[in-house]
């Protein structure tokens, strides 16, 4: 059990729902990444996830796209990240999900960036290009690394296939609310499909992501899942300057919202 | 028309891709869980049209009596004096309606669409040939078309733009990015990602996810198979040498995947843009290395961190730092040699043809056209070099102008 599971069992038995938190690696600066995982997890959240920036990030919408070039920009590498990650460790328990592309890990190496990623803390990694059919290139060196492989479905997966992406996951089961990039506007929180996959994945906590900005959108999410990620609103206030302690109070008025009765 | 139908090379040696997409090494499927069940839903519709002969019937009837099949194989009598070697025939995609040899595929294409009842087509665009062709059938068969196209190659290939307007595409300039063929792709993927429902996607060349390298390899071999039959009967032989450019490659897989079997040398040649050290080239797989960008793993040019490196050559077609996965795994089987030539070789060469043959070709093409001076060396009197000719060069006069001052 890595401290991502510890956590989400946790908060399961205390029936209570899961705030997890994605930030961009190296955003807004270089050296942004370990005090803001700190403020976030002291602010309520249960999961950071980092975004390891790409070149080409097809399944983000323009605020995440605009975090990863300047990130790049900055001068964000994977090894940067992993410093960030101990640098984290050195004082926090926070579990800590990587989330990013496949072509920066290839060229890596697969085997020294799970090696690495695990001593460095890492609990767990979330390729979206990376398709269950695909993951089995990956499966040894998850097993291998204790690493969460926490993959991703969507609306438009069938019932049958959302049980398999269950079974084959870790950690959590990242459930994407809209077809859409991340942070695109929903038609509201599609409960019926929320309420597929909660009767489909039964192996695995769902957390619902894409495209939920506000205490209210979040509540309402988490009343059909285990819990809600939130990315493209949080790099949303980075980019616009918000101070850390404003940033820091809207994670506290929705960790509320989710564990209000 | 003659030669076999399209997909029925699958059985011969070269029998890639697998059942997973890959082309040994190549292919795959990586992209977003969002897109899984449409491609699983196009590789069935595919497989079904492919085995229906009512289908076959229409996709052919399309392309002899809309798209101007098949086209000639001209003897380049002027070009072959030129090299006093062997003897060279133009493959004249350039005199495919819409010109160049992209209808092929999006002829294909547009009738999976209409197959699948997808009311909304998307597509991404380089010079903005393949967007044309998107648009040309979108508007022959009724549909809703939005094509993708980056900024810098809006401005190098305006003529063009007009075009894809003037058949009722909206055309939307990508800002992100490199501005040119890269992101218009990416763009193109979050439409398909956000509107999957109606929309239908048709990528322009031999790259993508499976099925699509596979399914446009499939419609671009109607140019090797008219050849094998138009040679037959001119020269009474199988070609000794084929040549293509290669971009994406789908003009380039076009004309080798009919002779794979065969033992003719076939060269694919890319764009070196200012030169292969300059860092500014589209040479991917003379200088990548293997690595995922839209929806395969195929060669890449990439930088140590593994980010997608920009890629440069004056030709707008040919400026995209990856490339279909199955010429990965022709090179690195060994059976297609990929070269490189420069931005300036290319500008000689379309003079040069333009000059001695009476075909002005498109950039793109004149890099395939730009490598002949080096392969006529290795030819002898009585060899056969077969050049495709993969598009005519009105979309670059300006480029031309410019560079002939």
């Amino acid at each position: 059990m890595n401290r991502l599971t510890a956590v989400l069992s946790f908060l399961r038995d205390r029936k209570k729902k899961a705030l997890a938190l994605f930030l961009t690696a190296g955003y807004p600066a270089g050296d942004s990444t370990p005090g803001l995982v700190l403020s976030l997890a002291g602010a309520g959240a249960d999961i950071i996830e980092i975004g390891m920036p790409f070149s080409d990030p097809l399944a983000d919408g323009p605020v995440i796209q605009q975090s990863s070039a300047v990130a790049l920009e900055n001068g964000v590498t994977i090894a940067g990240i992993l410093d960030a990650v101990r640098t984290i460790r050195k004082t926090s328990p926070v579990p800590l999900v990587l989330m990013g592309y496949i072509n920066p890990i290839l060229s890596y190496g697969v085997e020294r960036f799970f090696r690495d990623a695990s001593s460095s803390g890492v609990d767990g990694v979330i390729l979206p290009e990376l398709t269950l059919e695909e993951s089995v290139r990956f499966r040894d060196e998850f097993s291998r690394s204790g690493l969460s492989q926490i993959l991703l479905v969507a609306p438009t997966t069938p019932s049958d296939r959302v049980t398999a992406i269950d079974e084959a996951s870790g950690g959590f089961l990242y459930c994407v609310s809209t077809t859409g990039v991340t942070g695109s506007a929903g038609k509201g929180t599609p409960d019926e499909f929320l309420a597929r996959v909660r009767k489909c994945a039964t192996k695995n906590p769902v957390l619902v992501g894409f495209g939920i900005s506000t205490a209210g959108e979040a509540r309402h999410a988490a009343l059909l899942s285990d819990g809600v990620i939130i990315g493209s609103a949080l790099i949303r206030r980075l980019s616009q300057g918000e101070p850390i302690g404003s940033i820091t109070a809207w994670v506290s008025s929705i960790r509320d919202a989710l564990s209000a009765e | 028309m003659t030669g076999p139908r399209i997909g029925e090379e699958r059985g011969s040696p070269f029998s890639w891709p697998d059942g997973r997409g890959y082309f040994g090494l190549y292919g795959g499927q990586f992209v977003p869980e969002t897109l899984v069940p449409a491609l699983r839903e196009l590789e069935s519709t595919y497989e079904s049209a492919r085995d229906d002969s009512a289908f076959q019937e229409e996709y052919l009837r399309l392309l002899i009596d809309f798209a101007g099949r098949p086209t000639p194989l001209t003897f380049a009598e002027r070009l072959t004096a030129h090299y006093g070697r062997g003897r060279v025939y133009l493959k004249r995609e350039d005199l495919c309606h819409t010109g160049a040899h992209k209808i092929n595929n999006t002829v294909g294409q547009i009738l999976l669409a209409l197959r699948s009842g997808k009311t909304r087509i998307i597509a991404e665009t380089g010079a903005g040939q393949h967007g044309v062709a998107t648009a040309t059938v979108a508007a022959k068969m009724g549909l809703e078309c939005c094509v993708y196209m980056g900024e810098d190659d809006v401005a190098r290939q305006r003529l063009n733009v007009r075009r894809m307007e003037m058949l009722g595409a909206t055309v939307v300039t990508v800002r992100s990015g490199s501005r040119t063929l890269k992101d218009a792709t990416s763009e193109a993927i979050r439409d398909w990602v956000s509107n999957v429902e109606d929309t239908f996607y048709i990528i322009g060349s031999v790259v993508g996810p499976h099925p699509y390298p596979m399914m446009v390899r499939d419609f671009q071999s109607v140019i090797g198979r008219e050849t094998s039959s138009q040679i037959q009967k001119k020269e009474g032989k199988a070609p000794d040498f084929l040549l293509a450019c290669v971009g994406g490659g789908s003009n380039a897989i076009g004309l080798f995947h009919p002779f794979l079997g065969t033992r003719a040398v076939m060269t694919g040649v890319e764009a070196a843009g200012e030169g292969l050290d300059s860092l500014r080239h589209a040479a991917t797989l003379t200088r990548g290395r293997p690595g995922v960008l839209h929806g395969s793993l195929s060669y890449l040019l990439q930088d140590a961190n593994g980010q997608v490196q920009l890629a440069h050559s004056i030709s707008a077609g040919l400026d995209y730092p990856g490339v279909g996965p199955e010429h990965s795994a022709l090179k690195d089987s060994g059976r297609v040699r990929y070269v490189s030539v420069t931005d300036a070789e290319a500008l000689e060469a379309a003079r040069l043809i333009s000059r001695l043959e009476g075909i002005i070709p498109a950039l793109e093409t004149a890099h395939a056209l730009a490598y002949l001076k080096t392969l006529m060396n290795e030819t002898r009197k009585d060899d056969v070099v077969v050049v495709s000719l993969s598009g005519r060069g009105d979309k670059d006069m300006e480029t031309y102008s410019t560079h002939s001052r």
